[in-house]
């Protein structure tokens, strides 16, 4: 909503600089997000008002002449003058010498020199609207109008600035000149002057000629008329074109622009219909059928259904009610009488029509925001007399009013142990009727008492409806600077705790301590990329946004490895060798709808990870390597050691997953998620070159649960010795070395086991592999003495022999 | 083994042992002659355990001569080995001489998303207010998302938020899912679950059907607040809010609320921070107005309360949303807040240290 002080002025005095009356009606609410200044930069005593007195041909050139001026307090002064335009009479404005002035040639500004023009000496000059800065137009001078007081500072006469004011839904009041008028006054302490509404009515009755009927009334809650017969429709005069310009409107014809000025005056949309296009001179306020047509003033034909509400005549639509007019009962040149329409349709129905037909409109802004029906007759009354002032012709006498929805003023009451309740400070009981009282709102003696101060509610505001938004009134008024800072003194409630919250800050921290990278991604996908991943078991009907920004992000993610692995390509494609880690924990969504009804989707909270390219960078100390399943593997038992999780890792078939390089793995018997080389088709999916990519994907609510079941509990040092052997094999390839631990592991000195070397080719039989393990044997009763190591190796010797074939390599 | 025996003996091994002192030019050779003369079989052991089995005349004098040369012989052995090991030392430096501006082994180093940085950051000022942390879904209920917090369908205020919509529609000819737009509709299901008092800030993902550009995403984190009970006040919303900009951006700023609008509250609340990076005085940054908005709040809604059970002529509450990225964009000189999504290692690495 764009306000011109100039003409906010005509209702409210404002004595106080543009910028700083920005920051108050900005602090109260209504947000002021820009000015544009006129004539800011327009020095008072340098550029006046001046009055053209007679104009002189120059001795020396055709084209110049020396026009005299009058600039007041019986000074006139001689220029020379190049403009066409000139002519004795006018109103101008005049630079003296030493202005600063825009000049066209530099392109800058700069003061304005005597000089002296084939011969003759000027010391001033008649200002084109280009030199003040106003527009790019240097055709001839800016004439001004004929009452511009001559010797006044221009910048008094037309310097303005225009507030750029972003309104809340909650205030259609504000999308007015007098809306914002009362917010003024109230941030200023002035008064505001509606506008006298009076007109003489010498037409015939209108209610002789013209019938309304509304035919839904929940569509309706009032409609106003007026009639102003043998009126000429012709342009505006200039103050309507100004001011409509200035407040962003375009003019177009004098009655059409009365009713814009007075929708923004008002904050009421209001209609010109040609009457002699309205059938049978008949209005009935009725929902469209069912596929009638409609071409609005737009020119664009819309096809309309119920409940759209319509203004037709005896036979036909004429205007989309609330939304725009139709082009057939257009007020035209040849128009002589026009029938005026202010009233008030229902927001919820204004909305849902102006949005099926993709039309929003200045009226249907202001009629699905809730606009008061009291303003109907007020802006009705002021278009009619507007009208006949710029347009002529006959008001025809009284007007029409349909009120079947009368809607009684609102009274509330505020007392002052509830604002203390909510703002935490008493006020003032007339402090807050000051406040009050400057917002428009009049206290109603009769229902107020000593606690409660009741108040009527002014009829432009459809915002109050509460007590607490009267304290609101009060706070913004009053500033909420003001009220004073408290910390919070009640007791602090119990903290109940949710587990995974906390789990996955953990987590993060010790995938970052192993060195990688997080990231995050958006949820949403497209299918392809998610078929391209499909975890082996999940086969649900994903969910489908209705309105996606785009194809490639319409659907719910139900698996994050698609997220990762576009962001490995998007990197990969800033650096091809560049080693890279990273994680990303987020939620896939997965449907749980069925039969009975919908139900929201479960939100999994997940962990994806990717390593791809060199182990390390290249360096002096080592030759690289390409990082691989063993490496992701190794991520995750550095994160599970870390978490007092014992894992268990067994061989997977997942159509995504690398065959013979993938694993699932087990947290106490419970699958929690899957570790693995990227299976090469995806790879190419991805656009991803050749080479390992190994992931891990774990459900992390799995996880966490598996943890809290287990508990860790300190099981002590022991203070005997360790002593290490090393036990080297020989068993068949297909021995997972899981079994050949375990069995180790069983033996009850033996503390710890790992595999230091996997070795096959030369000197081992084919379709065997030579396995090492470094077995650590540890007694909680004594030292262990050779004899017993080498007892217990044998022990386990026998049992690797006679389970899994294994035999000690020589 | 000599047949000399007594004080000659021990004087002969004295003369010996010396000698070969002097000449060990290694340690091992130092470690041999400690073996071969005080070792278990060495030679002045012998003669000190064969002590017993002399006259005590002899005895005497031949004890007295084996010790004091027992500790002489330690005593040169340690000053031998100290002058070797000094040489060994002395040696080193010319012969293990390494290029020590060659770069080190490199370690993995790895870091969180700016977001989750930021994110941490802010929450951490909220539970030292005693603020507990929930997390809930991201695809909601319209009845939750906008109806239980005073924004009924087709009311004019759902336009401040645009909204992705899941495909599904009810009987009623309604879309009834939709991906959160706000962290608001966790203020309903918590009131719903809890009784007051209630001290809560919920962060997590939002969503809005909407174009970006520099300052806005579809996709984005918000963290929401709410604190219920009897007795909090506006004047609590400014303390606890004041407390947490002074803690966030530095105890010099300014803090400054307006009033605003959004549905599920009244008073509403803006609260800006003046600039910091024209104090004021008004930039680019600052839209040339010298304060930064850093988020919205409000007293909970009598509507909000009620709807959710609580009863609203007892308890009151405020509540406040702010956009985690947007704090960060501030805090870190981040000009553009398509870059926390698209992923870029560079970006990350760099604004993550
Ligand atoms: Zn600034």
């Amino acid at each position: 909503m764009d306000v011109p002080l100039s003409w906010l002025r005509q209702y409210v005095p404002v004595d106080i600089l543009p910028i700083d009356l920005a920051h108050h009606i900005t602090m109260a609410g209504t947000e002021v997000v820009g000015i544009r200044h006129t004539g800011e930069d327009w020095d008072r005593t340098k550029i006046v008002v001046g009055h053209v007195q007679k104009v002189d041909p120059h001795p020396n050139a055709d084209r110049l002449s020396l026009p005299t001026v009058d600039l007041g307090e019986g000074e006139t002064v001689t220029v020379v003058c190049g403009a066409p335009n000139i002519a004795v009479g006018q109103k101008i404005a005049f630079a003296r010498e030493g202005a600063l002035l825009f000049s066209p040639r530099s392109d800058k500004k700069e003061p304005l020199k005597a000089t002296t023009i084939r011969g003759t000496l000027s010391t001033g000059m008649i200002c084109s609207e280009i030199e003040l800065g106003l527009s790019e137009n240097h055709e001839g001078v800016l004439v001004l109008e004929d009452d511009a007081p001559t010797g006044v500072p221009l910048v008094d006469y037309l310097g303005d600035a225009v507030f750029e004011l972003e309104l809340t839904p909650n205030r259609p009041d504000c999308s007015s000149i007098l809306g914002v008028a009362h917010e003024v006054a109230a941030v200023t302490g002035e008064f505001v002057t509606e506008p006298d509404l009076s007109y003489e009515e010498t037409g015939e009755s209108i209610k002789e000629r013209i019938t309304v009927d509304i035919v839904d009334s929940s569509l309706c809650g009032r409609y106003a008329a007026s009639l102003v017969t043998g009126i000429d429709v012709k342009p505006s005069p200039k103050w309507l074109q100004k001011i409509l310009v200035k407040a962003g409107q375009r003019p177009i014809n004098n009655v059409v622009d009365v009713t814009n000025f007075v929708m923004l005056e008002y904050g009421q949309p209001l209609h010109a219909f040609d009457l002699s296009k309205i059938k049978d001179e008949t209005i009935v306020v009725r929902p469209a059928r069912s596929g009638e047509h409609l071409t609005t003033l737009d020119g664009t034909s819309r096809t309309l259904h119920p409940p759209m509400l319509t203004i037709a005549d005896s036979e036909n639509a004429i205007a989309l009610a609330g939304v725009m007019g139709g082009i057939e009962t257009e007020v035209r040149k040849e128009t002589t009488d026009v029938l005026l329409e202010a009233a008030n349709f229902d927001p919820i129905n204004t909305r849902r029509t102006a949005a099926s037909l993709r039309l929003k409109t200045e009226a249907s802004y202001r009629f699905e925001r809730g606009i008061r029906p009291d303003l109907v007759t007020r802006a009705l009354r002021r278009a009619t007399q507007l009208i006949l002032e710029v347009a002529g012709g006959k008001v025809a006498k009284g007007i029409i009013d349909q009120y079947p929805c009368r809607q009684d003023p609102i009274i509330l009451g505020i007392t002052s142990s509830r604002i203390k309740q909510v703002i935490g400070t008493a006020f003032d009981r007339n402090e807050v009727l000051t406040v009050l009282n400057s917002l428009g709102f009049d206290q109603v003696v009769d229902e107020s008492s000593e606690d409660s101060l009741a108040v009527r509610v002014p009829y432009w505001r459809s915002d109050i409806a509460i007590e607490e938004d009267l304290i609101e009134e009060v706070a913004r008024i009053v500033g909420y600077d003001v009220i004073p800072t408290v910390p919070m003194s009640t007791p602090i409630p119990h903290r109940t705790v949710q587990p995974m919250i906390e789990f996955k800050e953990k987590v993060r921290d010790l995938l970052v301590g192993v060195g990688l990278q997080e990231t995050i991604s958006y949820p949403l996908e497209d299918a392809l990329t998610l078929d391209s991943v499909q975890h082996k078991q999940n086969k649900m009907k994903r969910i489908k946004i209705a309105n996606p920004l785009n194809a490639g992000v319409s659907y719910l993610r139900d698996t994050l490895r698609g997220s990762v692995l576009k962001t490995l390509k998007s990197n990969r494609r800033i650096s091809q060798r560049e080693s890279i880690r990273i994680f990303e924990i987020g939620r896939i969504y997965l449907s749980k709808g069925d039969e009975k009804g919908v139900v929201l989707p479960e939100e999994k909270e997940m962990l994806v990870g990717v390593l791809s390219g060199p182990q390390s960078e290249q360096s002096w100390h080592a030759r690289t390597r390409e990082m691989n399943f063993f490496d992701a593997k190794g991520v995750l038992e550095t994160v599970f050691g870390a978490l007092g999780i014992v894992a268990e890792y067994e061989e997977l078939e997942d159509p995504s997953l690398h065959p013979g390089k993938a694993a699932e793995v087990f947290v106490g018997g419970q699958s929690v998620g899957i570790v693995g080389e990227i299976h090469p088709l995806v790879l190419n999916h991805f656009g991803l070159d050749d080479g390992s990519v190994a992931m891990f994907d774990v459900d992390l609510k799995e996880l966490q649960t598996s943890i809290s079941k287990s508990t860790k509990t300190y099981a002590g040092i022991i203070r005997f010795p360790e002593s290490e052997r090393d036990m080297a094999l020989i068993v068949e390839s297909l021995v997972p070395s899981s079994k050949i631990q375990k069995i180790i592991m069983r033996h009850k000195l033996v503390k710890s086991t790992s595999p230091v070397d996997v070795y096959t080719g030369e000197g081992v039989p084919k379709g065997k592999k030579s396995v090492a393990y470094r077995i650590v044997f540890q007694s909680t009763r004594s030292t262990l003495t050779a004899e017993l190591l080498n007892r217990a190796e044998g022990d386990i010797l026998r049992q690797l022999q006679s389970e899994v074939g294994a035999e000690l390599r020589i | 083994m000599t047949d000399v025996t007594g004080v000659a003996a021990v004087e002969e091994i004295r003369a010996e042992v010396l000698r070969a002192l002097e000449m060990a030019a290694t340690e091992e050779q130092l470690e041999d002659l400690r073996v071969a003369y005080l070792g278990r079989r060495g030679k002045l052991t012998q003669i000190l355990r064969s002590l017993g089995s002399i006259t005590p005349e002899v005895r005497r004098e031949t004890g007295a001569a084996a010790n004091e040369l027992k500790e002489v012989f330690e005593e040169k052995l340690a000053a031998r080995r100290k002058v070797l090991a000094d040489k060994k030392l002395a040696a080193l430096s010319g012969q293990e001489k390494i290029d020590v501006t060659l770069p080190g082994r490199p370690y993995l180093r790895g870091g969180l998303h700016p977001t989750t940085r930021i994110i941490r950051e802010i929450l951490d000022t909220f539970v030292s207010m005693g603020f507990a942390i929930a997390e809930g879904p991201e695809v909601e209920w319209d009845r939750y998302n906008f109806e239980s917090l005073n924004i009924p369908k087709d009311h004019p205020a759902r336009d401040i938020w645009d909204t992705l919509w899941v495909d599904y529609t009810d009987d009623s000819g309604y879309r009834p899912m939709l991906l959160r737009t706000h962290t608001s509709p966790m203020q309903a299901r918590i009131m719903e679950t809890v009784n007051p008092p209630v001290r809560v800030v919920v962060p997590g993902k939002c969503y809005r059907y909407e174009a970006t550009d520099a300052t806005h995403e579809w996709h984005f984190y918000q963290i929401e607040g709410l604190a219920v009970d009897e007795g909090i006040t506006f004047g609590n919303l400014k303390g606890t809010l004041y407390e947490f900009a002074q803690r966030m951006f530095g105890e010099e700023r300014k803090i400054r609320f307006r009033c605003d609008y959004f549905p599920f509250v009244e008073p509403g609340v803006d609260m800006s921070i003046d600039c910091f990076q024209c104090d004021g005085d008004g930039c680019r940054i600052c839209s040339h107005t010298g304060w930064i908005e850093i988020m919205g709040a409000g007293m909970v809604h009598p509507n909000v309360l009620s709807s959710a059970g609580y009863d609203s002529s007892v308890y009151t509450g405020f509540a406040f949303g702010m956009g985690p990225e947007r704090i960060a964009m501030l805090k870190y000189g981040i000009d553009d807040i398509r870059n926390f999504y698209s992923n870029d290692l560079r970006f990350l690495r760099e604004v993550g240290d």
